[in-house]
């Protein structure tokens, strides 16, 4: 077995190496998630907490004070969480994905190993807690005895857009970020920015209503739109009525994102080393 | 084993230095690439449209700048072969760790080619990954999995690795309660516990107390020669290179500038690091003493010959000397013999007017072939200072005896003492 070292020379290891080093996915999650726990009192249950309270606020507001009422006969509470689910997915894994090679800088500039790595652990890592918050999900459920449907059978998919959505938009962060620091600022600005963009608080419907198919279709460049609008028809009896151009969009969105992110930080990974 | 295990042909590792007018800042912000792509479309600089490969990847840096290029490594080439343990040293800077680096792909080089036919594993650093947060156990995982092995193979080895590191107590505790002697023992099992066929140790034996440097030696010693596995090991501590590797390569200024045996190598490397005659005129020692003339002559030598020496020192205002020691010190720096120049009775009093010389032989002077550094002590009434390699000198083998075989130098140890002996033969 012989490895040349070349400049300029496409890796074609590269894609054996993220299978021979494929465990480390799995340790670099595990130990995200062990650390976050250390030392805490309240431990996994702040995984529970959080959308629960965030849940139980927005229901609060929008339901009752707002007046913001929801289609068909859904409880609003399963709505909000239906929607919460896959963007608090989508905003942890960004998140945590920009900053992921920042953080593990010692690592980058000592071992080597293939550094896509990082970013898709820490997607990884908010995955766990997705998990979680579904679990969340099936027990608000039963307490309104509002039970899914045949649709339930598609939430894989809609998982896999929201994991792609999440992958792609973390990667390019991620690998920008190591050249320009600015993006750290920015990301929490897309994330706030995006609750409100996203369909997480109204649903497309009253977009549609008020714009028109050109509106929810410019609406729709938000990949996250047709990923909420899918868990909730999945989710919701199909009672939140799911527009399929919408979840088309996003589908052909994820995918750019998602191989042009893997390009991006393939060409940028050379210098990683030297300029983190 | 005659082929090559790896093969380095012109390998050269460019960075860029930006000299930023406007702040020392590191990281490139979006404003500045803005701005600078904004002045481009208006002005057409020469500078920014020159880059190198990997420089290609950035964009240009404001107009305003100005660009270096900085050459780590140029035109390095040399061959491993399979068993070697090769010692790479050289000043700092002259890009030891940068080769290291590239040879572990952590970066990659400007130009060249490096062939590798084997597994490499690297050592740059002492518990790299470990968490503060994790306990010990769950940081040998960690670590064993960051450094390439598989969770069966971290298993298996486990408590070996736990009794190397002396630890057995503490693996469940969290690592940032450790001492920083059980932290480096921990990390450093991790790491001796791999198997690779290549091996690549940057300079991690400087961390750790003697008990420990001895037993990461006798580690890497045991995987160099049972194991068969070629090791490439930097390192500034001179000593440890001579005794654990056979090869030495001297990188200087980016270039291999020596590649030969350990021993000759180490030579080379003090050699060039000093530019030392016999002789040392004008040495400022402390203040207002200088020494205005220090020779040995000669400078070289047969061992146990004679040698006379001449020290001559002036001084601007009235003090008293009351130490005086002419210090010898080996190639690795360590010192062989000290001489004490006080003489009772005599005067070591100086001031303007007058000038202090001493001059003297050794009669035999029995220090073992080598090149040798001459320094000096002195204490005076203003405060006191050593003086390393003021002149050099170097010894040759002493003369035999027709008729006998001579001994190598190397099985000599330190000094020729002088020895009459008689052979008798009884019936």
């Amino acid at each position: 077995m012989e490895l040349i070292i070349k400049p300029g020379l496409a890796e074609k290891n590269y894609w054996g190496d993220l299978w021979r080093y494929r465990e480390l996915f799995y340790f670099l999650a595990w130990r995200d998630i062990l650390v976050r726990y250390k030392q805490t009192v309240i431990g996994v249950a702040w995984a529970v907490i959080r959308p629960l309270l965030t849940t139980i606020i927005f229901t609060v507001f929008a339901n009752k004070v707002a007046g913001l009422k929801a289609p068909g006969d859904i409880p609003y509470a399963l709505l909000v969480m239906a929607a919460m689910l896959p963007w608090q997915f989508f905003s942890t894994a960004m998140s945590e994905a920009s900053n992921s090679l920042i953080g593990n800088a010692n690592l980058i500039s000592k071992i080597y190993f293939p550094r896509l790595i990082v970013p898709a652990s820490s997607v990884i890592t908010s995955f766990v807690d997705f998990l979680i918050t579904l679990g969340l999900m099936a027990g608000l459920m039963l307490w309104y005895q509002f039970l899914p449907d045949w649709r339930l059978l598609l939430l894989p998919l809609f998982v896999l857009l929201a994991f792609g959505a999440s992958f792609g938009v973390g990667l390019w962060l991620c690998a920008l970020n190591v050249e320009y620091r600015d993006f750290r600022y920015v990301v929490p600005f897309i994330v706030q920015f995006g609750l409100f963009v996203s369909p997480v608080i109204i649903s497309s419907s009253k977009i549609l209503d008020n714009y028109g198919e050109t509106g929810l279709l410019l609406y729709s460049l938000n990949p996250m739109t047709g990923v909420i609008e899918g868990f909730r028809w999945a989710l919701l009896r199909g009672e939140s009525a799911l527009w399929w151009p919408s979840v088309l969009t996003s589908v052909v969105l994820t995918a750019v994102l998602c191989f042009s992110g893997i390009w991006y930080f393939r060409r940028m990974e050379r210098t990683f080393a030297d300029v983190i | 084993m005659t082929e090559a295990i790896i093969t380095v042909e012109g390998l050269g590792k460019k960075y860029r230095i930006s000299h930023q007018r406007q702040n020392g800042m590191r990281y490139k912000s979006l404003r500045d690439v803005i701005a600078a792509k904004a002045t481009k479309l208006f002005t057409r600089n020469m500078k920014s449209e020159i880059r190198s490969k990997t420089s290609d990847l950035r964009p240009p840096a404001s107009s305003s700048a100005s660009l270096e290029d900085f050459w780590a490594l140029r035109d390095v080439s040399f061959e491993v072969k399979q068993g070697e343990v090769v010692g790479i040293i050289g000043r700092n800077g002259a890009g030891k760790s940068t080769l290291l680096k590239i040879l572990s792909r952590i970066t990659e080089p400007t130009e060249g080619e490096v062939r590798i036919r084997g597994r490499v594993a690297s050592l740059l650093e002492v518990g790299t990954g470990f968490h503060p947060e994790l306990t010990g156990r769950e940081n040998v995982f960690l670590n064993g999995a960051i450094l390439g092995m598989t969770r069966v193979e971290i298993k298996r080895k486990f408590d070996e690795i736990v009794a190397f590191a002396e630890v057995e107590k503490f693996l469940d505790t969290p690592v940032k309660r450790y001492s920083s002697g059980m932290y480096v023992r921990l990390a450093f099992a991790v790491a001796a516990h791999l198997d690779p066929e290549i091996l690549i140790v940057d300079e991690v034996l400087a961390v750790g107390d003697s008990e420990f440097q001895k037993k990461c030696l006798g580690k890497m010693q045991s995987v160099a020669t049972q194991e068969g596995r070629t090791v490439l090991f930097v390192s500034h501590n001179l000593k440890s290179i001579e005794q654990l590797c056979q090869r030495g390569l001297l990188l200087k200024h980016g270039h291999v500038g020596y590649d030969n045996i350990v021993k000759n190598t180490i030579t080379e490397y003090i050699r060039s690091a000093e530019n030392i005659g016999a002789t040392a005129n004008g040495v400022e020692l402390l203040n207002d003493l200088r020494l205005s003339h220090f020779a040995l002559s000669p400078a070289v030598f047969q061992s146990k010959s004679t040698i006379t020496f001449v020290i001559t020192l002036e001084a601007c205002s009235p003090q008293l000397i009351t130490n005086l020691e002419m210090l010898i010190y080996n190639e690795l720096n360590e010192r062989m013999s000290l001489i004490d120049l006080r003489k009772a009775g005599a005067v070591y009093r100086l001031d303007g007017a007058r000038i202090l010389m001493i001059d003297g032989t050794i009669p035999r002077f029995n220090l073992v072939e080598g090149q040798y550094f001459v320094g000096l002590f002195i204490r005076t009434s203003h405060g006191a200072r050593e003086f390393l390699n003021l002149l050099r000198i170097h010894v040759l083998p002493p003369p035999i005896a027709i008729g006998i075989s001579p001994i190598q130098t190397q099985w000599m140890g330190s000094v020729l003492l002088d020895c009459d002996f008689t052979v008798h033969e009884s019936q």
